[in-house]
């Protein structure tokens, strides 16, 4: 079974836009969830895989709303929460 | 965009995040600005460029490049390990009847160490829904317009497969170094969405 993720051959998205002399990140949080990711898989907090697929099993309304670092940062508070290291309400900041 | 509100939220829920970790000892101090310069730092399409020119003028390097792209980009000092994990590389070539187009339609696999960070585009949901229903449309969109009679293949990467193109060499280069010619090539070259 597909998830919302698995788009190849779907009709219904808005057009292609490109960038011209687009930046590798629009704002500094960005490369900070990018850092944060990587220091978490390389600390072994969880892996790839896991990553991908806190990704890919975010309710479809949420993935197609949210921009590409914004899945990011939701996989991993998903992912810290769900291996221990904190809870969704200290992930908060509540 | 790092101005409006929904950036300014967001940015705040980051920090947060990272002083959490920091306390329970899952971040070390200064490790975030570390990681992002080692990643802007782990590729560029120079790279890619160089796989491509050097592709060009030696044909021997070329066979051996889509033979084993990860035992071939070595001779040139270039790796697929640098990231998570070892990535397997294939590199396709385009000829004047076939052109070769990569994309990821799960999400955003792509060969980094060869060619940077991605555009956004090519991370979109409309590239990556598109392109493999309509290779020809899209590329036509993106300025290239191919004969008809020219076969198109998409490559769809995956988390352990990453792919990148080998453009067709420009008529009247002859006289051209290999330095000149890497000029040459463009990042949307190697994803295979520009001539070269």
């Amino acid at each position: 079974m597909s998830r919302i993720n698995d788009v190849g051959g779907m009709i219904g998205f808005p057009d292609i836009v490109e960038e011209p002399d687009e930046p590798a990140f629009h704002a500094d949080w960005e490369a900070h969830v990018l850092a944060l990711n990587a220091a978490l898989i390389r600390r072994g907090v969880y892996n790839l895989d896991e990553f991908r697929d806190a990704i890919e099993r975010m309710p479809p309304a949420s993935y197609l709303s949210a921009s590409y670092y914004e899945k990011w940062f939701t996989a991993i508070t998903t992912l810290l929460a769900e291996k221990g290291v904190a809870t969704p309400e200290e992930l908060a900041g509540a | 965009m790092s101005g409006d509100h929904s950036s300014a939220a967001i940015a705040e829920r980051v920090r947060h995040v990272e002083a959490l970790l920091e306390e329970r000892g899952l971040l070390d101090d200064g490790e975030i600005d570390r990681r992002i310069d080692e990643f802007l730092a782990g590729g560029s399409p120079a790279n890619g460029a160089r796989i491509t020119a050097h592709a060009w003028v030696d044909a021997d390097f070329r066979e051996r490049l889509l033979a084993d792209a990860n035992a071939a980009i070595r001779e040139l000092g270039l790796s697929m390990a640098g990231g998570l994990q070892e990535q397997r590389l294939k590199v396709v070539a385009n000829t004047a009847s076939e052109h070769h187009v990569v994309v990821c339609t799960l999400c955003s696999c792509y060969p980094i160490a060869l060619l940077g960070p991605s555009p956004a585009w090519y991370k979109s949901e409309a590239y990556r829904s598109r392109v493999v229903r309509d290779p020809r449309g899209v590329l036509r969109e993106f300025g290239l317009e191919l004969p008809a009679d020219t076969r198109i293949t998409v490559w769809d990467a995956s988390a352990e497969s990453r792919y990148m193109v080998v453009p067709r060499r420009p008529e009247g280069t002859e006289g051209m170094s290999e330095a000149e010619l890497a000029g040459l090539v463009t990042r949307k070259g190697l994803i295979g969405t520009a001539a070269v």
